[in-house]
């Protein structure tokens, strides 16, 4: 599903933000990637929505080689990798159903499609009731679960969360978690980047550790020690 | 892309004019300056070359023949004289009408002082061809052409008129092409200057479109919606602001400078706008379409 072989990536001067990279991610999984403010972790999903390009090595994303996903064909590639932001990245002046419906207009479904499928994801999110609302009108764990709406509403095979809960207080951070769960429990394979320890320790998942841009740790979840 | 996807962008490039109004007034207010400019320049260098054109029109050149000279080698001259490209039109002026046209311009009212020549034309060896020329800044090679025909005693030209005719056309030209020219680089300039702020307020918009999967082409197209409608209203506005300023300022000039009408003729403002209104409707939309393209092509290498 997710193969990463020998990745770097050096930006122009400086330590490599990410050095010979190998981490193998199966369908399904639900995998934690964890460490230190400018240890590596969002280059390595910026790498992984082809953002970036890897100095060295190779990346594979459902047997797809990203080296050979033109400029041209890095929409369809996406349209496979839903992706979460710390910032919820919504469009403001949008409301909740204009942004999840937004996604589905950029791959061009017909509004058919949209009218029946937006409701029911807003439904799994839990925010049918605030379709209208603006994002200025929501708090930010109901920002974050529009985000997730939208990320989901294509059904991509993969969610990639950079810090989706880093915003948001305690509360809004077990909902959060909980329903990457529950999109987990439904088939779809999830990466977290995190450094809150937290819940890390408490969803009991697979969790990649590291450190100034080397994996120092791979384990499962039983067998993390922070 | 489908159909429904085309209406979808171009109902998001209008509603992008309204999200954005701050933004769509501004570049609305500088492609209605600027095209406003550019018709104003336009409308007068137009006018001015007309009035030049006019000028020219009345600068005629004379073929004076030789005494006993035949009617036949004359006509000849004629049609060697239709040939020629510099030729406009021209006319035979016999000796008998070069008389009387003469005695109507300096004897009108006095015609007894000229019954003295009644069996003698005074003129008769004045018979000619008047020439008009296409363009008067021809007129040497036509003179020197004519000069060397057969059977033709002198060419009376107006060299000073002829020159200083072609120098004005040439300065009215050269003066109304460098304006245009430096309008049409500030237009670009600010126009795109203005599109730019739009965009990069955008965007981080842009940036969630394209993580989001959406191809070039859609993330392009409302902001080419929105360039292009900017470009139409950007260039309607000083199109009918220079119909109804053209039109009042004919009528006055008209009226408060009456003697102007025998000098000058004002080119009607259909004319004016037949030139105008397509060359204003592409600078506006192009420039709109264009600077809207220019502008994105960065942002959408995410």
């Amino acid at each position: 599903m997710i193969r990463l072989d020998h990745v770097s990536k050096s930006y122009e001067a400086g330590k490599p933000a990410l050095e010979d990279v190998t981490i193998h991610i199966d369908p399904g999984e639900f995998v934690f990637v964890v460490g230190d403010s400018g240890s590596g972790k969002s280059t390595l999903i910026r790498l992984l929505l082809k953002e970036l390009e890897p100095t060295k090595g190779k990346i594979y994303i459902n047997g797809q080689d990203l080296r050979k996903v033109t400029h041209k064909k890095i929409p369809m590639y996406r349209r496979n990798v839903g992706v979460v932001f710390q910032n919820f990245r919504l469009l403001p002046d949008r409301n909740v159903y204009e942004n999840v419906a937004f996604a589905m207009k950029v791959v061009e479904c017909s509004n058919r499609e949209i009218k029946k499928k937006v409701p029911t994801i807003l439904s799994l999110v839990g925010l049918a009731a605030k379709y209208k609302s603006k994002p200025s009108q929501l708090s930010g764990g109901e920002q974050q679960r529009v985000a997730i709406a939208r990320a989901l509403v294509n059904e991509p095979k993969i969610i990639l969360a950079d810090e989706p809960t880093g915003n948001l207080d305690s509360d809004n951070t077990w909902e959060i978690m909980r329903l990457l769960d529950e999109i987990n429990q439904r088939g779809t394979t999830v990466v977290v980047v995190t450094h809150n320890m937290e819940i890390v320790r408490a969803m009991n998942k697979r969790v990649i550790t590291i450190k100034k841009g080397v994996v120092v740790s791979d384990v499962g979840g039983e067998d993390y020690e922070d | 892309m489908k159909i429904s996807t085309h209406i979808y962008n171009i109902g998001q490039g209008l509603k992008n004019i309204w999200r954005n109004k701050m933004f769509s007034l501004a570049s609305i207010a500088t492609m209605t300056a600027c095209i406003f400019l550019f018709g104003i320049f336009y409308s007068l260098g137009t006018n001015f070359q007309s009035m030049v054109k006019t000028a020219e029109e009345g600068v005629a050149v004379t073929v004076f023949f030789d005494e006993g000279i035949s009617q036949a080698r004359i006509d000849e001259i004629g049609k060697e004289i239709k040939k020629r490209v510099e030729v406009k039109s021209y006319n035979f002026v016999s000796a008998d009408q070069a008389w009387e046209d003469y005695k109507a311009e300096y004897f009108g009212g006095n015609e007894e002082l000229a019954a003295g020549f009644a069996e003698d034309n005074p003129l008769a060896n004045s018979a000619n061809y008047e020439i008009y020329l296409n363009d008067v800044s021809m007129q040497p090679t036509l003179v020197s052409f004519l000069q060397g025909l057969d059977g033709v005693r002198q060419v009376n030209q107006s060299e000073v008129a002829a020159k200083t005719l072609t120098d004005i056309n040439k300065a009215i030209t050269i003066v109304s092409m460098a304006i245009v020219i430096i309008l049409l680089a500030v237009s670009v300039f600010l126009i795109s200057n203005t599109v730019m702020v739009g965009i990069s307020v955008r965007r981080e918009e842009i940036a969630i479109m394209k993580l989001i999967g959406a191809k070039d082409a859609f993330v392009r197209a409302p902001f080419v919606v929105e360039g292009i409608c900017i470009g139409l209203i950007g260039s309607v506005i000083p199109l009918v602001l220079l119909f109804l300023i053209y039109e009042k300022v004919i009528e006055y000039a008209s009226s408060e400078f009456n003697f102007l009408s025998n000098m000058v003729s004002f080119i009607p403002v259909e004319t004016i706008f037949r030139t105008l209104v397509p060359i204003s409707l592409v600078l506006g939309i192009g420039i709109g379409w264009f600077g809207s393209r220019l502008t994105l092509h960065k942002h959408l290498r995410v």
